[in-house]
């Protein structure tokens, strides 16, 4: 077999593997990586790939390092990007979103992550808040929120988990007791990603009794008296968005700031989170995506024993799996998002499914990647560990792999 | 003044490495990343941002080629033309297609669709001709206004700087007129979101070069595709005195 290499170095657009026919009559196939992920979608999702793609390659690739280095929340690019649509994606359009459906939702961020995938997921979680606020909410609350956030003049954040509460989400603490026109929140939300830099929280509560039935979702604006936040957590990956502690002291919310009903909040959570499962799926897919390609690139231009790696049988079935499983991982994703969008039965079980297979499969990818480049790998001046150090976290939070659950 | 014409090619996209059939007839094209050309999403932009200066009422996109030239209307669709024209041409007539060619069906459309202004990209990035441009203008008897870096609407005037070997040249010619853009002219906004959604209802009139009058018959006929040779390895040498025998051995000097 031998692997041939198209592209320029950094910027590479498409990953072409070549297998000759060999004695044993392999049959010759080529399959170009950035056509495939085009492979079944309309002429608009094309479209709305293209975008994608070029806006990551002009506009995150060139930072995604020095975001991560310096801990930058990259609010410019961000609002850049929300000028193209990007910032309610699936929002309706009457309060500023794009109103597309959930497949094309995928594409996009895919697409997007193979610049920087920790912006984009950090990108995702504000779209999942935004929607939230545009399904759940009433007309003011919809008109209040939602147009700012999708030209992300404001950002969000998602706040459910506490110290005390992660996969077993139900037995949330924090408690909002209404007195008069105001719930009084009191307590706390742990690795809340945007947190203390964002604007809009939408904050999972208890307004009633013990379990799922007693939690609303109320919406809490920054500058809100009582509202505080922790430290800024020093994170292994996701160093484009700040994550902290959301604290909340005798913090006063209006009434009028809850979305749906009281004891509708879990219920508002869980269906924010099965989109949001797609979307970090998705941003797995981008960065794998990247990291075969990175590793190709490794591959023709590191020599070994008098020849490039590229000639190396193992390392070329290696890169051939990778290539299938970031093909099976992506089949599953979209076919998530499309029954997501098609209110299936089966939508949320093939949401979580989607998740839990894709962001493994793409982490393995990724650090199989990693593993490729030998040494250099393991240095910052290369991208792939970056992506390795950023999609780790996807395997945890937005519904742990690896549940503790009874 | 109301009408401009922008010409968009689909090319093998840049970033590709492009490879040559085994039957050297051409470079290979099946399963490809293909885009527009870039030169032509310069003259894109150009054309729409002088519709957002009110300074023209519509932007026709015209691409000529298969099927999939669509894609590629509907990209500049999307970056804000208003409607656009699919000059069908296929098979082996699309593989002959030539800046000649292409010239007199942009000259042929420019006269039924009344334009003022036809802008083009100053070449193809698959060719690098650098003809359209300059034939469609002579065909149609009209000022040229090529390589350009600045367009300025005077009146019934185009006042082009032109980047040229020298240095920069301006010049002042009358419309209607063709203009190639140059690299430093724009940047190409992305097309949003809700632009590639309202793009979807925008038309693309589809027609034949026979419909426009215009022989596709090509002159030239490709004898043979070849990559350029390999890049051979240099040597190092130790003195001047090494590399001006190694130099004279080589029959340099």
């Amino acid at each position: 077999m031998i692997l041939k290499s198209f592209g320029k170095n950094g910027q590479v657009s498409q990953v072409t593997l070549c297998l000759l026919k060999t004695k044993h009559c392999i049959p010759l196939t080529v399959i170009d990586l950035e056509c495939q992920s085009a492979h079944g979608l309309s002429t608009e999702q094309r479209e709305f790939q293209k975008v994608a793609f070029d806006f990551a390659a002009n506009e995150m690739t060139p930072y995604m390092a020095e975001w991560d280095e310096k801990e930058i929340f990259p609010v410019e690019t961000m609002r850049k990007a929300a000028q193209l649509g990007f910032g309610g994606i699936y929002v309706q359009p009457e309060v500023g979103g794009s109103g597309l459906s959930r497949l094309d939702t995928s594409v996009i961020f895919e697409a997007l992550s193979t610049g920087c995938a920790s912006t984009t997921a950090y990108i995702s979680i504000h779209n999942m808040c935004n929607w939230m606020i545009d399904t759940y909410g009433n007309i003011e609350q919809r008109e209040k929120f939602c147009p700012e956030l999708c030209t992300m003049n404001k950002f969000a954040s998602y706040c459910l988990t506490e110290p005390g509460s992660g996969s077993d989400a139900a037995s949330l603490i924090t408690t909002a007791k209404l007195e008069g026109d105001h719930y009084v929140l009191n307590g706390s939300k742990a690795f809340i990603s945007g947190g203390g830099d964002t604007d809009v929280y939408v904050v999972m509560c208890r307004t009633g009794g013990k379990g799922a039935k007693g939690i609303s979702c109320v919406v809490v604006e920054k500058g809100t008296p009582g509202l505080s936040f922790g430290k800024k957590e020093k994170k292994v990956g996701w160093n484009s968005q700040p994550t902290r502690a959301v604290i909340f002291e005798d913090c006063l919310v209006p009434v009028t700031n809850r979305l749906g009903q009281e004891g509708q909040g879990f219920n508002i959570a869980m269906s924010g989170l099965n989109g949001g499962r797609i979307n970090i799926a998705s941003c797995s897919l981008g960065a794998a995506h990247a990291c075969v390609q990175l590793a190709r690139d490794h591959l023709l231009v590191r020599k070994q024993f008098g020849e490039t790696l590229s000639n190396n049988q193992f390392l070329q079935f290696k890169l051939a799996e990778m290539a299938t499983k970031l093909v099976a991982s992506r089949l599953l994703v979209r076919e998530a998002a499309l029954a997501l969008q098609e209110g299936r039965s089966d939508a949320v079980s093939l949401c979580s499914m989607a998740k839990l297979f894709v962001t493994d499969e793409c982490f393995n990818i990724c650090n199989q990647a990693l593993q490729m480049h030998g040494g250099y790998g393991y240095l910052k001046d290369y991208a792939v560990q970056q992506f390795v150090r950023d999609i780790r976290v996807h395997q945890i939070l937005e519904g742990m792999n690896t549940p503790c659950s009874p | 003044m109301s009408r401009v014409l922008v010409g968009v090619k689909r090319v093998i996209d840049y970033a590709v490495k492009v490879r040559v059939k085994p039957d050297h007839s051409g470079v290979v094209t099946d399963g490809v990343k293909h885009s527009m050309n870039p030169f032509c999403e310069i003259a894109v932009e150009e054309a729409v941002k002088l519709k957002e200066k009110k300074l023209f009422k519509e932007v026709v996109a015209v691409s000529c080629g298969p099927a999939q030239a669509t894609e590629t209307i509907r990209t500049a669709l999307a970056m804000g033309c208003d409607r656009g024209i699919h000059v069908e041409v296929t098979g082996k007539d699309y593989e002959s297609l030539g800046p000649l060619q292409v010239s007199k069906i942009f000259a042929a459309l420019a006269k039924k669709e009344e334009a003022s202004l036809v802008i083009l990209g100053k070449q193809a990035i698959d060719d690098d001709c650098n003809q359209t441009g300059q034939m469609t203008a002579a065909l149609l008897d009209w000022p040229q206004g090529t390589f350009a870096s600045e367009v300025e609407i005077e009146g019934d005037k185009v006042k082009v700087v032109r980047e040229i070997d020298g240095g920069l040249e301006t010049i002042k010619i009358n419309m209607p007129a063709v203009v190639t853009a140059d690299l430093r002219l724009n940047t190409p906004r992305y097309a949003t979101l809700p632009n590639i959604m309202k793009a979807k209802k925008k038309k693309i009139a589809n027609m034949k070069p026979a419909d426009l009058g215009v022989d596709i018959v090509s002159r030239l006929e490709v004898l043979r595709v070849d990559e350029p040779p390999t890049r051979l390895a240099g040597v190092k040498v130790e003195t001047v005195d090494d590399l001006v025998a190694k130099l004279k051995e080589s029959g340099t000097i």
